[in-house]
């Protein structure tokens, strides 16, 4: 049995639907940003395949840009939640809400 | 010196800029600074004068004023003997008023501002006498009628004279409104609005004669509005809610003169026309008729001074009326010398009214004056003087230019005009002795804590000279066939050869007789209404028989009244109706709707917004699964 192109999309739709679920159904922030990071990492897999399979490099530089961003907001969210939780004394997404009419 | 004719009205906007800027803190300073920059222009006016007897004009182009495209105007000032005898009566005659006023206005909060306006009102009326081109000319012209407003409404405390003064000026922008139509028609027509070149082109170029016609007509109703004819009068007999020496610069110097001066220095346009020459004449002479009887029958002391400004106004429109339909120059130089000379007496009066104001504490009824030449005997002995003047009794000065303006309507074959003329001038020999016989003569009817007391010798002097000028005014020109002002002024007009006709081929004298005898009759009639012993009672019977005309004419002829009923009142009615039903129902509405109907969707929309992250997160999922399922729809 070889591993095809096939199997890594499939993995890489299986992390993204993961991710996209934990986003939505988890109120945890930090889950949440790990739910983010794990989407983000499913599209890079998604793009690292079709370039093997076009045996091509545009892919694996957009790869690159996804990671420096992903590095950079990582930074920026990390920090926001953690100015968030000395605050609050929690997590929870659903009790920061006061950005409304 | 041509460039320093700026300086003749420059001198007196400067004392006005100054007054204006620091004039709390120069007090008293104020009436000598503003007397002597209007002196000054006198002085500058007496050496231009001085100049110009030796060429035929002075005149000097400062910059171009305006330029667009092909409209180019020159800031330009031209002097020529009319300019320069009307710079005279300006700068004269203002002197004389601004020197009373130091006295008049001694113990005014205010004097300060007032001497800034007073000098502003001279320096516009010289820059509109000194105008090259119909522009500046109206530059001066609105500027005018800026000063009549601030100077009338000058104790704006009072309502009446806010009243008056919104009054001036709400009718002579009717005025003005014509003669800016008439300016447009002749940029239109002749392409230029220099008064040298259009005057050159109007009796050359062919136009219409409807247009020939309006373009005179539309001037003359700026200058009936200016000075005071039918049908835009009835401003001034409430100007006389201003100060009493705003009052004489108003009648004798400035602002009511520019009427008789426009048509006199445009006579060249009134010339084309007939028809417009002709409505001068009428105009003026239905004026000085209606003014005249108003003034008999009123009892304020300036307000019959005020009408017969009016009438006398009238005498003069009639002169240059005469002068276009005809042609001849002698006319004008009538009206003109009518000008110059009303100046004088009309001043005079004026400011000796002033002064029995002064001393009477304000009272301005002649109902309650009598006998007061015993105690003001410099006024009363001066203002005796202008009411002989204005009588026209020989050999003062009202006497040459009346005989003057009537010997001109004869010639110029008008008898209906003579014979109208002849007894207006009865009429105004009547009010004014009426006048006089009530204030200074008889017995006193003042209240008894009155103590009249002559003015300050500020105020006299001015009247004494006045007086001089009154009596000896005349003299400038003895006859109108040749006299000094005559020949002086000739090539303004062009000399023409004029026949000179007399009324049945009498001799000059014999006519000259009548209508004095005409006046002195009036005088007769006039004491023995109002002096002699038993002129109640005659009075009395005098009334019983005019019943009706007596009521008419002490109510002006409703013309007020219907004024009121014919503009003021649907005016406001159509304000009020505007405001209070469009304005609110449909304009107010309309911007109030956009508003609420912002609000409104807002208030829907904004609930969405909930603050949320995981419903955001979910919208943009839904949304991005929309999209992409409907790019796959479409790849398919």
């Amino acid at each position: 049995m070889t591993v095809g192109p096939g199997w890594y999309l499939t993995l890489s739709a299986l992390l993204f639907t993961i991710g996209a679920v934990g986003v939505l159904v988890r109120r945890n922030v930090i889950v949440m940003f790990m739910c983010i990071e794990l989407m983000l990492n499913a599209v890079n897999l998604t793009l690292v395949t079709f370039d093997r399979m076009n045996l091509g490099l545009d892919g694996q530089v957009s790869v690159f840009f996804v990671l420096v961003v992903a590095a950079a907001e990582v930074v920026v969210g990390l920090a926001i939640i953690v100015s968030i939780f000395r605050k609050r004394a929690s997590a929870d997404a659903d009790q920061v809400n006061l950005l409304k009419w | 010196m041509v460039a320093a004719l700026a300086l003749i009205p420059g001198l007196p906007f400067a004392g006005a800029a100054v007054l204006l800027l620091f004039g709390k803190r120069l007090r008293r300073a104020s009436g000598v600074i503003a007397s002597s920059m209007i002196g000054a222009s006198f002085g500058l006016s007496l050496m231009a004068l001085g100049e110009l007897m030796g060429e035929k004009l002075l005149g000097h182009s400062y910059f171009e004023w305006i330029s667009a495209g092909s409209f180019k105007v020159n800031f330009e000032f031209v002097v020529d003997p009319l300019t320069v005898v009307m710079l005279l009566v300006v700068t004269g005659i203002g002197t004389l008023i601004h020197i009373y006023s130091i006295g008049y206005m001694a113990t005014d909060e205010r004097r300060s501002t007032f001497f800034a306006y007073l000098n502003l009102f001279a320096g516009s009326m010289l820059v509109l006498v000194m105008a090259a081109n119909f522009l500046v000319l109206f530059l001066g012209w609105e500027l005018v009628g800026l000063c009549s407003y601030l100077l009338i409404s000058f104790w704006n405390e009072r309502p009446a004279a806010a009243a008056a003064g919104k009054k001036a000026f709400l009718l002579n922008r009717v005025g003005d409104f014509g003669f800016l139509i008439a300016l447009f028609l002749i940029y239109q027509t002749y392409g230029t609005l220099d008064m040298a070149d259009v005057f050159a082109q109007t009796p050359v170029k062919p136009i219409a004669a409807g247009l020939a016609a309006a373009i005179p007509i539309l001037m003359l109703i700026g200058a009936a509005g200016k000075s005071a004819q039918i049908p835009l009068y009835v401003w001034l007999p409430d100007a006389m809610e201003g100060p009493t020496p705003v009052s004489a610069l108003i009648h004798a110097a400035t602002m009511v003169t520019a009427g008789v001066y426009l048509v006199a220095r445009a006579h060249v346009l009134f010339e084309a026309s007939q028809l417009a020459a002709g409505s001068v004449v009428v105009v003026g002479i239905v004026t000085a008729a209606l003014a005249a009887t108003i003034a008999i029958a009123q009892d304020d002391i300036k307000r019959v001074l005020a009408y017969s400004t009016i009438s006398q106004l009238g005498y003069m429109f009639v002169a240059v009326g005469v002068g276009a339909m005809t042609g001849s120059p002698l006319a004008y130089i009538a009206g003109i010398f009518h000008l110059v000379t009303h100046a004088f007496f009309k001043a005079l009066l004026f400011l000796g009214a002033g002064s029995v104001m002064h001393a009477t504490g304000d009272e301005t009824d002649m109902k309650k004056m009598g006998g007061l030449l015993r105690a003001l005997p410099i006024t009363g002995a001066t203002f005796i003087f202008g009411w002989l003047a204005i009588s026209g009794v020989p050999p003062l000065a009202g006497f040459f230019s009346k005989e003057a303006i009537l010997s001109v309507a004869w010639e110029a074959g008008l008898p209906a005009v003579w014979v109208a003329g002849v007894l207006i001038s009865g009429l105004t020999a009547f009010y004014m002795s009426r006048q006089v016989f009530l204030t200074f003569f008889g017995t006193s009817r003042l209240p008894a804590e009155v103590t009249p007391h002559e003015s300050p010798s500020s105020m006299t002097s001015v009247l004494r000279s006045l007086a001089f000028l009154a009596a000896a005014g005349g003299f400038i020109n003895l006859t109108l066939h040749g006299g000094r002002l005559t020949r002086f002024l000739e090539p303004v007009f062009g000399h023409r050869e004029t026949g000179s006709a007399t009324p049945l081929g009498l001799p000059e004298w014999v006519v000259s007789a009548f209508v004095v005898s005409v006046s002195l009759a009036a005088i007769a009639f006039a004491y023995s209404l109002y002096l002699r012993p038993g002129a109640e009672e005659r009075r009395e019977r005098a009334k019983a028989m005019f019943e009706p005309l007596v009521s008419i004419v002490r109510n002006k002829y409703y013309v007020d009244e219907f004024y009121n009923l014919a503009f003021v009142v649907p005016g406001k009615a159509l304000a009020s109706a505007l405001a209070f039903s469009f304005d609110t129902g449909v304009i107010d509405r309309a911007v109030n709707g956009t508003g609420g109907l912002v609000m409104a969707t807002a208030a829907r929309l904004r609930g969405i917004q909930t603050g949320l992250v995981r419903r955001y997160v979910m919208a943009m999922f839904v949304g991005a699964v929309v999209i992409v399922g409907l790019l796959l729809a479409t790849l398919r």
